[in-house]
């Protein structure tokens, strides 16, 4: 039986002036799934969110979203879409329960079901004894759940989340992850951007991996991982700063990819385990180094992404300020 | 959809009446500011009062109108609240109608208190449809221009900055404190390029038993400068968000 399409986008642009920050895109959302935009800061994926929603034109291409083209019927397909954008903005001089019964109203939720509804996500957000405090008044964690809850006012049928976990200190954050999974479990359809690898081979069905406004791999971080299981990696730790030694390393092990991690670390991709042994071993001997540890590392969806972008995952964590 | 969009411009208003408007800063603006100005002519003449009132009602109307709703806007662009409420499935036009209604609410709810007060102290009844019929379409002009002059710019003061400009030419070229006929030719078609000229104008008829013809003209030209306003408004807020 066919999956059915809830959003698809074909060949789409968009130009900011002479800036090209989504370059023809194509993807599809199945109904029921969660689908992943992964990629580093500046990637695209928040101008692709803000065009399938509405807030931004597409200079190119076609994109729909529940069967509605987003250049001309957004409006109609905004009734069944929720998005929790990065900004928090919601209205800080309203108590979280104003900032939800002013949503309601917006979205047409009827009168008499508001103030219901409004109960009910509050206690699912567990926020409900702050009910009347204001917005301002939240730490970033309760803020941001009162967002989602905004969103799922009027129970839409798509929940778009821009890096959902921006932000959040680790309990707020693997809580959201939960209540994500939970909505997936409600049969909503979640389309998510991050550039948290962890949090996209938690949470995703599927992934399209974002890299300078083009889709550069598209599938399960399983499919994306097995794929990367096919080439060696090994990890080695030296017990001091790796980065000035990358490009000695890198004239040492030629056919090799070699990415620093953490700041003692390096990575190599590739080669043979028993020439990459040999080489590291005697690099190190060659500059009065000792190695710490060895490990023979299972592929991530961090692996994965190496592989396929070429990029080193500290992008991820340096352009967003890290965590 | 016009369901949508109708009930999307009231949600806003309201909310906007409820964060923004009935808040010390806009309610200072609105009406202690044109009481202060009105009460330093009629402490130098006090007998001049009554000729004073329209021009005081005008510009309670100018003021309360413009005081927060130069701002609102594009302080919501900066915190994002606005994109909150594009979201929504309400067109964009009305997104920004709420907002101009909002103020244009906020801005009735101070000229009644203004035109009340000023009654009970002279005593006196003008035509109330007329004052109807100048007040609200002098509502939404000036509300409109606030959102235009918003959206014109980015910054939050860049904004209440350009809005100042004119807001005291209007008070000095229009008929607030002196009679747009006595002045200068060149003055007096500068005058009749702005809307507050017509405000002035439609109220001093609405307090004289003449000239209701003039009165209905004056609102018609309002509702052309209404016109003039949002529509540009529009457009430059759609601007922001291709």
């Amino acid at each position: 039986m066919s999956k059915e399409i809830v959003i698809q986008a074909s060949g789409l642009t968009k130009f900011y002036g002479q800036i090209l920050a989504v370059d023809h895109i194509n993807f599809e959302v199945e109904k029921g799934e969660i689908f992943g935009f992964l990629g580093p800061n500046g990637a695209g994926k928040t101008t692709t969110i803000r065009m399938l929603t509405g807030l931004s034109k597409p200079t190119g291409g076609e994109a729909s979203v529940l069967g509605f083209d987003v250049s001309s019927e957004i409006v109609k397909a905004k009734r069944y879409i929720g998005v929790v954008p990065e900004t928090l903005n919601l209205y800080d001089e309203l108590s979280a329960m104003d900032n939800l019964l002013f949503m309601a109203q917006l979205y047409g939720v009827p009168r008499a079901q508001r103030r219901e509804r409004a109960e009910e996500l509050l206690k699912t957000f567990g926020l409900d004894k702050r009910k009347e405090s204001l917005f301002r008044t939240f730490s970033r964690g309760m803020k941001r759940a009162l967002v989602i809850a905004a969103a799922l006012i009027h129970s839409p049928e798509i929940l778009f989340l821009d890096e959902p976990t921006v932000g959040l200190d680790v309990v707020a954050a693997r809580s959201l992850r939960n209540l994500i999974g939970n909505l997936r479990q409600q049969g909503i359809t979640i389309f998510l951007t991050t550039h948290y690898l962890e949090e996209a081979d938690l949470l995703c069905d599927r992934v399209a991996i974002l890299v300078g406004g083009r889709i550069v791999k598209t599938d399960s971080p399983r499919v994306l991982k097995a794929a990367a299981e096919d080439e060696s990696v090994i990890e080695f730790s030296f017990g001091r700063e790796t980065s000035g030694l990358l490009e000695d390393l890198s004239n040492k092990l030629l056919g090799v990819k070699i990415v620093a991690v953490d700041h003692d670390k390096v990575r190599i991709y590739g080669g043979t385990p028993t020439d990459v042994y040999a080489d590291v071993f005697q690099f190190a001997k060659d500059k009065g180094m000792e190695i710490h540890s060895i490990n023979s590392i299972k592929p991530s969806l961090e692996d994965a992404f190496i592989k396929v972008t070429g990029l080193s995952p500290v992008v991820m964590v340096v352009e967003k300020g890290g965590r | 959809m016009w369901r949508d969009n109708l009930r999307g411009i009231y949600s806003i208003a309201l909310k906007d009446m409820k964060t923004y408007y009935l808040k010390p800063p806009s309610v200072s603006w609105g009406i202690v500011f044109p009481t202060a100005w009105i009460l330093a002519f009629y402490l130098r003449n006090p007998r001049g009062f009554e000729e004073l009132v329209p021009g005081l009602i005008a510009m309670t109307i100018l003021f309360s109108t413009t005081a927060a709703e130069a701002v609102v806007i594009n302080f919501e662009l900066r915190l994002g609240s606005l994109e909150r409420l594009l979201l929504a499935p309400i067109s964009l036009p009305a997104v920004l109608l709420g907002k101009v209604l909002g103020g244009a609410i906020f801005g009735l709810v101070m000229t009644v208190i203004v035109t009340t007060g000023s009654l009970v102290v002279l005593r006196t009844c003008p035509n109330l449809l007329h004052l109807l019929i100048i007040i609200t379409p002098s509502l939404l002009v000036f509300s409109s221009l606030g959102a235009l002059l918003c959206v014109l710019v980015k910054e939050v003061f860049e904004a209440q900055t350009l809005l100042n400009l004119p807001r005291f030419l209007m008070i000095f070229l229009c008929g607030v404190v002196y009679p747009v006929s006595a002045m200068p030719e060149r003055l007096r078609y500068l005058a009749h390029a702005m809307p507050l000229t017509y405000t002035v104008d439609g109220l001093r008829r609405s307090f004289s038993t003449t000239g209701s013809t003039m009165v209905f003209a004056d609102a018609l030209v309002l509702i052309g400068f209404f016109l003039l306003f949002i529509f540009p408004a529009v457009k430059l807020l759609c601007k922001k968000f291709e």
